[in-house]
């Protein structure tokens, strides 16, 4: 603990903060005590070491956010690499090697995950988000163990050492980072990290969240989230017409899932206005996952299921997300841009569904 | 956006890390020496590859304060692209392009080189981090970047007061040193 001390006088002196006297008293301290000296020698380019890190990487994703819009413009070109040696810049290496990594996990979690419904206060309402039982804590503790011995025989796996207790669905609803979920998903978090389909994990925190509507928006924390430039779908503000067909995708499962049934009440729960009833199969690891109809429209969020009646699922109305939008704007300042050009009218379901997929992630957190 | 009156407002831009100076110098700069990789046997990937790696030897050059406007950013940037491309194909064992009558421009030799010093233990320390996971990585950049109290990080982070948030900062801090460290022991 010592060492906790000097690190901390260390940084205030930096900082500034220290008061004269013990400024004085410190750098007295310094020329007299080498150990001391070397100590705060070393903890300085440290830290200058530490924060010219951050700043490249930042530069590094402006550049990269440069570059996403100067080649959409058509200014730089893409790939055209056919010929034999090639230059392999190392972030492409990790990211293969994050893609495996992340292989294995969700095998091990598969065969050991199992999946029990929280229920809300009504009781006849299960919330569909899975806790993952403290099996899957250890086996993830020995994997982790496992990946700590590779690690020393191979390259550097990135793969953060986090224990999740629960796991949900949640999309993009703005490319700068902002993802909708449910409520119940994030309200008793302490942390968040959502994973889309490559693999790619990124820490997020929860700007809204409201319990009576059950929709959440997170904001994508990480750094090296590469901002997108147009998301293929829209949100109609108009209520969805009965017996519409309409899919979803979501996490129920490490892998993402998709699942089709059709609009069957305008209304929710006890005639709550602001759901809809759908028939579709859903299970726990769903919930905060869209409700798309043919046309690509996301009508509504996955949210809920009636525990004693088979097929029966309630989701929120998007129109609900507007006035989530402008209470967010409001209170915190944060403007986010729904998306408003639909990409995906008149495409096969199929390739709706690739260029959906790199929207929808998985939410987990403890 | 923005307008930039001279190459002085854009440096200090780029320096800030500003959107729009690095997008104009980008502009300015990139269909030139794109042109000149395409010529020299490489492709479009690699032009972005080389171009990238010249803008982050300029930003680390601008930001320590010693790019003195002795050469235009045009100038600067081509040279150091250029050098670096030819490293990349000797390293290849790609055909040497015919480079004899381009003289050179601005003397970049010696900044490239520490650039690559500079490049390992930046990868040091962003392995290390990554390595570190979270809350981890969240928790320092919070206090030494953002430079956010300790009572703000205690609430960000949901720990139940400043003195605990400490003592998580200082045990990440510890094992990122450690794990910084260690990358240099490996070595020797």
């Amino acid at each position: 603990m010592e060492e906790n001390i000097l690190l901390d006088a260390i940084e205030r002196y930096q900082n500034g903060e220290m008061s004269p006297e013990e400024k004085s008293y410190f750098e007295e301290l310094r020329k007299h005590n080498s150990n001391i000296d070397e100590v705060a020698v070393e903890h300085l380019l440290f830290l200058e070491q530490f924060s010219k890190a951050r700043n490249i990487n930042s530069f590094k994703n402006t550049l990269n956010e440069v570059e996403s819009k100067l080649e959409s413009e058509g200014l730089i070109s893409t790939n055209n690499r056919n010929d034999k040696a090639k230059v392999i810049t190392l972030w492409r290496k990790y990211r293969r090697t994050i893609a495996v990594a992340a292989c294995i996990a969700g095998i091990v979690s598969l065969s050991t995950a199992s999946l029990v419904s929280l229920y809300s206060e009504n009781k006849k309402v299960a919330v569909i988000t899975p806790l993952v039982d403290n099996k899957l804590n250890q086996f993830e503790h020995k994997l982790n163990q496992m990946e700590n011995k590779l690690n020393d025989a191979t390259t550097v796996i990135e793969k953060p050492k986090f224990e999740a207790n629960f796991r949900a669905t949640g999309f993009l609803a703005d490319g700068n980072g902002y993802l909708i979920t449910n409520a119940h998903v994030v309200d008793n978090a302490r942390n968040l990290i959502v994973e889309n389909t490559k693999g790619e994990q990124f820490t997020a925190i929860s700007v809204y969240s409201n319990p009576v509507t059950d929709l959440a928006i997170l904001k994508i924390t990480d750094t090296s989230f590469k901002k997108i430039s147009a998301l293929p779908y829209t949100f109609p503000k108009v209520t969805a017409e009965l017996a519409q067909p309409v899919f979803t995708m979501g996490y129920p499962r490490e892998e993402v899932v998709y699942g089709e049934g059709y609009l069957s009440a305008k209304s929710g729960f006890y005639g709550d206005t602001s759901s809809y009833q759908i028939s579709i199969s859903v299970n726990p690891g769903n919930s905060g996952g869209p409700v798309i109809n043919k046309n690509g429209d996301i009508i509504g969020i996955i949210s809920s299921k009636e525990t004693n009646a088979e097929g029966v699922v309630f989701a929120v109305k998007s129109k609900n997300i507007y006035n989530a939008l402008k209470e967010v704007k409001s209170n915190k300042e944060i403007t986010i841009k729904l998306p408003q050009v639909n990409s995906l009218k008149g495409l096969d379901r199929v390739h709706q569904i690739k260029k959906i997929e790199d929207f929808i992630y998985k939410v987990k957190g403890n | 956006m923005k307008i930039y009156d001279d190459e002085k407002a854009l440096i200090d831009g780029l320096a800030a890390n500003d959107f729009d100076a690095t997008e104009i110098i980008y502009r300015d700069n990139y269909p030139s020496i794109e042109a000149f990789i395409l010529k020299n046997n490489g492709v479009h990937d690699d032009a972005r590859d080389v171009f990238q790696e010249a803008m982050i030897i300029l930003f680390e050059r601008v930001q320590s304060g010693s790019f003195e406007l002795t050469s235009l950013i045009k100038t600067y940037l081509y040279s150091v692209s250029r050098r670096i491309w030819l490293k990349k194909l000797q390293k290849l064992n790609r055909h040497y392009p015919a480079l004899e009558n381009v003289s050179e421009i601005v003397a970049v030799e010696d900044q490239i080189e520490m650039h690559d010093k500079v490049n390992r233990d930046l990868d040091r320390m962003q392995q290390s981090l990554s390595k570190m996971g979270e809350p981890c990585k969240s928790l320092l950049e919070a206090f030494y970047l953002e430079k956010k109290s300790m009572p703000e990080i205690a609430e960000a982070f949901g720990y139940t007061n400043a003195d605990n948030a400490k003592n998580q900062k200082y045990k990440c801090l510890v094992r990122l040193k450690k794990l910084f460290f260690s990358q240099y022991k490996n070595e020797l």
